[in-house]
Formats: C-alpha cells, structure tokens, sequence
C-alpha cells in the first residue's frame, strides 16, 4: 500500500514568500495524480517535498501510512523522473539505471534482471551500452522512467518530464508513460503546466494556483463542472470564453444581458439556480465549442451576431475570433465547411446548457 | 570612324571575359590561406618564445662543456653516473608528486568548503584564499623563510609556547625537503581550489537531487557523482600543475638555495647551478631536459582521456 497524503503542507522561502500554502491531499494506492498550474503556482515545490529534495516549513508528508517529514529522499522508496533526465553522464545506459539497486546492494542477478525486464518494457535493450549523450531525447526520457521502474518503488514522481521534447515526441512519449505506468501500477504524481498532459494522464487532476490547490477531480468532472473561474479558464484548450452579463428576471424567466445589447434567455432548467442572482453582475463562461455555426432544435440554443476578426482553419474545425464590448479575445469552434471571414457578420449560436456563471468578485462558478 | 561606330553598335553584346585567376589569387581566396595568415602571429611566437628555444636547448645539451663540438647523449650519461644528479631526481620526483597530490587534496576540500557556503559570504572567502597565489612566489617565500629562520622564526617561537623543541626548519635535510613542500602547496593550493569550484559549479543539482533518491549517502555522492563528473578537471590540473611543480625554480633557490648540501635541489635549481653558476651551460640544458620526455608521454595520454571523456559525456 502507497497512499500519499499531504496535510496543512506549506513551504515558505527566506523573506516569507509563500509557495504552498497549507494543502491538503489524498492520493490513493495506485493512482495516477497530476499537479497542474500555471508558473509558480506550487506545484513543483509540492512534488519536491513529497521527494524530500525540499524541507517543509509546515504541514505533514506520509507515504504509505508513514510520517516522512524528516526522512531523507534516499529513505523515502520513491523514484523521480526530472525533466532533464539528471542521467549521469558518464555511465552506460545499464549503469544508469542499475545505480540504485547498486547502492541498495541488491545482487549481481536481480540488479540484471530488473534492469533487463525494464529495458524490455521500455524498449531500450539496444541502447543499454551507449552513454546518454548518444542518446536522443525521448530515448534518454525513456532511461530515465527506467532507472523509475527498476527500482520498484511505492511512488513514481515525475517533474515535468516532457518539457524538454518537441511537440510530436511529446505525444508520443505521453501516451508510453501512460502505458508504462498501467503496466507497472505504481502511485504516480506527475507535475505539469500542460493542461493537456494533465487531462489525458490523470485518474485525477489536483489544479494549483497561487499556492494553494483551486480543484481536485476527475479530468472530465473538471473540464464540465470546473469550482472557480481560474480552472474553467485554464483547464481546455482554447480557453473557455468569459463575457461580463446581467442576470434579469423576465416573466418568471431569466435573461442574460451581454454587452452590446445581446439577451440571451437562461434555460428553464438552470433557471431556479440561478435565481438568487437576480439583477447582478456576472460572467458568462461558454467554451468555444458551446458557441459555433447556427444551430436548431434545442430550446437552449440562442444566437448571437459577432464580426470575426481572426479566422484559423485547423481542418477538422475552425476556430473564429473576435470580441464584444468589455471582453478580450472570445473564441467560436465551427464546422470547416461554414464560411466565415474577417470582417463579414456571423451568426453564432451558443448552447446555453453548458455555460458557467461566475462570480466576478470571488472567481468561484455559481 | 563612322563606320566603326555603326559596327561597334551593330556587334552582339559580349560580357567582357574576365582573366582567369592566377594561382597566388586562388591561394588568397582559400580559407585556409587565410586562417593560415591570420594564426601567423601567435606561430610566430610560439616559435620564438617555445619551439625555437626548446630546440636550442636541446642542441646545446649536446655540445660538450666550451660548446665547441658535438658529444651526443653523452652530457645526459655523465649526469646518469653522478650520485647528486641521481638525488636530484629522486627529491624532485618526491617534491613533485607529494607537492601535487597536497595541493590537489587541500585545494579539493576548500573548494567543497567554499561550494557549500551562502554565495555571498562565498566571495570574501574566495578573495582570501586566493591571496598566496597572486602574491609573487619569489616574495611569499622570502616571507616563509622569515618564519622557518633559526634565529628568528616565528613557527617556532609560536611551537615553543606549546613546549615543542624549536624545528631545524632549512638546516635538516627532511625539514628542509618538507618546508620546500609546505610552501609550494601554500602557493599553489589557491589554484587548486579555484578550478575545483568552478568544476563544482558546474555540476548540474541535479544530478545529486537523482543521487540522492537513487539512495546514495554524501560519500557516494562525492565518489560516484562528483569525481566523474570533475574528471577532466582534475586531471588537467593535475598534469599541468605536475609540469609547473617539476619546473619549478623560485621556491628552492629563495627558501634553501638546494642546500643543506645539495639535498633539497630540483631539476631548475639544480640545472642553475650546474648551468649558469658553474658554467657548465650544455649540461645545465641537459639537467633542464631530463623530465621532458617522460612528461611529454604523461601529458599525450592524460589529454588522449580528457579528449575521450570529452566525447563520450560531453564534459
């Protein structure tokens, strides 16, 4: 059994800066957590202090039932993937990943075999005699998850690991970790910034701003009911549009008002949600998906007229931008057959039945 | 005219032929030949101030003692056969390698001390302890033999407050071998320390950050982190300090002179006093020239590993 559990975790540097500010985790055996967040947000500095490469100011660390605040890393039966590999560049592939078992003194023929199996798994075997200088990137990453897996241990942490590859190998090498990682079921948390990375890997997503964690979840519980407004915006990509509104009560019904004089009618079904809202400021948050070509044939379907001002044909869908009174860059996804150009009118709809009201003051999703 | 005018204007536009370049054009325009012209300075003086007096003196160690007519090896023979040259080996060699194994040790722990203090008191320590090496040796061992003097020396006045006997620092052949070596570690430890910090620096955290979960303890750090990955660093401050220490002059001819009874000398003073005070000019070239050969095949296999390591590691 390897839970991780964070309590009360904080960590403060020298001059009272903040990076985590008292977080609270659970993180079951097996599971596969990531920590995503913006820059600075405190997710490295968490995954450092679960490793024991970073003292807590506060707060308590267990693994595995066991209190490790004062354990040092080499104690902890953890394995860690940075994200420049930190393989150490004079030894062999082999060597690499060995050192571990060498130091733990395991014999001669269990160090062969586990360093062998992972090479299997990994799809390493040819390389086990070359230096990681002749290796290229996503092999070197491979490595470095081997030198993780031969060691067996409670929990796998991986520190933005795939930063350090272009674009196609991150892919690639996503889709490896995530395989290596179901083969050999270990309690994993992996930090990243790439919302992408996190949604696609993650049995549950803990998101972080600020120091301190804005939601933990399941990445689709995530993407459809995000807590607060930094995760609606962060977490799908593009980014969920927000548009300031007016929630007005018509006729026992509720209206949005949108910049430039734009009402759009609440669903009947979100109505009573929304009804204590009645007369205030808010922000309309739809995703760009939620807001494409006309439509019909659902009573939450209202449209809308924009002036595109960007068009970006991706193919399969294209992405028009433009903007309303008091908004930044709002975001449609239409059919790639639909015409649409800069300047020229278009009609929208918005499918209202998977918007977001959002407290402009406290940022929370009402 | 007219008529030549009509043709010239009727004629077909020929672009006039350029002529063909000579071979000194072409030479010019090789980036070889350029790159040639451009190091020409510093081969000149390499050549001057290297090539051209190594080969002078190996032409001059084998003349014989009026430099008059050519003896061969004959200069080295008679050195070979002589039991002060023989000691002279032997003291250099030990004064060499004990030398720079000191200085390596010593320069290696306060590099490791230095890498481990806050940056900003860091620096104060760094000036401080590069001090012995930037005051001139020859004046830093005037000061030294102040302090190993019989008469007057403040070691041994200070030992004398702990009731140890006074120390014939420079009078007794191993005390003066020994104060021979403190010094040139004194001055030469600094040197040390400077390229071990800098080697230190540049190991990447993280590679002890994966040391330290792959469950190593702060000694296999060092043994299995820190000293491959400072490999080439030590090894070519160890050749050179080697070639500098062998080479060394001031230190001996200001501290004891080779004496007491020629005990303490090293090749350079050694081949001074053969050479310049003793006249004997050919020999002293031959006394100058005995380490080469060894340090020249010490040196081409040191900088073959340094190259190779190089390649393989990218350090």
């Amino acid at each position: 059994m390897a839970q991780v559990s964070l309590r009360r975790l904080v960590k403060e540097y020298e001059g009272g800066v903040q990076a985590v500010k008292g977080i609270d985790l659970e993180i079951a055996d097996h599971e596969f957590v990531v920590l995503v967040g913006p820059s600075g947000c405190g997710k490295s500095t968490t995954l450092r202090m679960i490793a024991g490469l970073e003292d807590i100011t506060g707060g308590e660390i267990s693994i595995g039932g066991t209190v490790v605040n004062d354990i040092p890393p080499r104690d902890r039966d953890i394995a860690m993937v940075f994200q420049n590999y930190a393989l150490y560049p004079h030894m062999t592939v082999f060597d690499n990943m060995a050192f571990g078992l060498v130091l733990r003194k395991f014999r001669k023929e269990e160090i062969q075999r586990r360093v062998m199996e992972a090479a299997r798994i990994l799809d390493i075997t040819q390389l086990l005699d070359r230096k990681p200088r002749a290796l290229s990137g996503g092999q070197r990453q491979r490595v470095a998850m081997g030198r993780a897996i031969v060691r067996d241990p409670k929990v796998f942490l991986f520190d933005e690991p795939l930063s350090n590859l272009d674009a196609k190998l991150r892919v690639q090498m996503r889709t490896e970790i995530k395989k290596v990682v179901q083969t050999v079921r270990t309690t994993t948390v992996y930090v990243t910034h790439d919302q992408v990375e996190a949604m696609t890997l993650a049995d549950r997503v803990v998101v972080m701003n600020g120091g301190i964690i804005e939601q933990v979840g399941p990445p689709q519980e995530l993407y459809h009911r995000p807590a607060t407004r930094f995760v609606a915006g962060f977490i799908g990509s593009p980014a969920m549009n927000f548009i300031p509104a007016r929630v007005e009560p018509a006729s026992g019904a509720l209206n949005l008002r949108l910049p430039g004089d734009i009402l759009l009618p609440i669903p009947p079904e979100r109505s009573d949600r929304y009804r204590s809202q009645g007369g205030r400021e808010v922000l309309l948050g739809i995703r760009p998906e939620h807001l494409t070509e006309t439509r019909q044939g659902r009573a939450t379907y209202a449209d809308l007229e924009v002036v595109p001002e960007v068009i970006e044909p991706m193919g399969m869908e294209t992405l028009v931008h433009f903007h309303m009174e008091g908004t930044r860059d709002l975001c449609a996804r239409l059919d790639p057959t639909i015409p649409a150009a800069p300047g020229q009118p278009l009609r929208l709809t918005a499918d209202l039945a998977n918007m977001h009201l959002v407290d402009p003051q406290s940022g929370k999703v009402l | 005219m007219a008529s030549d005018a009509t043709i010239a204007r009727n004629a077909p536009t020929v672009a006039p032929r350029a002529a063909p370049p000579t071979t000194l054009q072409k030479m010019a325009r090789r980036r070889s030949t350029v790159a040639f012209l451009l190091t020409l300075p510093l081969l000149g003086v390499i050549g001057g101030l290297v090539a051209w007096p190594a080969a002078y003196a190996i032409y001059l160690s084998t003349l014989n003692r009026r430099m008059t007519a050519f003896i061969g090896l004959e200069n080295y023979a008679i050195l070979l056969d002589n039991d002060t040259f023989r000691m002279v080996i032997w003291q250099s060699c030990f004064f060499a390698i004990t030398a720079v194994i000191l200085k390596a040790l010593i320069g290696f722990w306060l590099a490791h001390m230095l890498h481990h203090i806050p940056t900003k008191g860091q620096r104060i320590w760094r000036g401080m302890l590069l001090v012995p090496w930037v005051i001139p040796p020859a004046l830093s061992t005037l000061g030294w033999w102040w302090m190993f003097e019989p008469s007057y020396s403040s070691i041994n006045w200070l030992l004398s407050v702990f009731s140890v006997p006074p120390v014939p620092w420079l009078g007794e052949k191993w005390w003066a071998r020994i104060s021979v070596i403190i010094v040139n570690v004194w001055y030469g430890a600094p040197f040390f320390m400077i390229m071990y910090l800098a080697a230190l620096k540049s190991v990447p955290d993280q590679l002890y950050e994966a040391a330290d979960i792959d469950g190593a303890t702060g000694w296999q750090r060092l043994r299995y982190v820190t000293l491959p990955m400072m490999r080439n660093i030590i090894s070519i401050t160890v050749l050179f300090s080697l070639i500098v220490t062998f080479a060394n002059y001031d230190i001996v001819r200001v501290l004891t002179n080779g004496g007491p009874r020629d005990l303490t000398h090293v090749f350079a003073s050694y081949a001074f006093q053969v050479g310049v005070l003793s006249g004997n000019i050919p020999r002293g070239a031959a006394v100058s020239l005995f380490m080469f050969p060894l340090l020249a095949v010490i040196a081409y296999f040191v900088l073959r590993g340094i190259n190779q390591r190089t390649k393989e590691i990218g350090a």
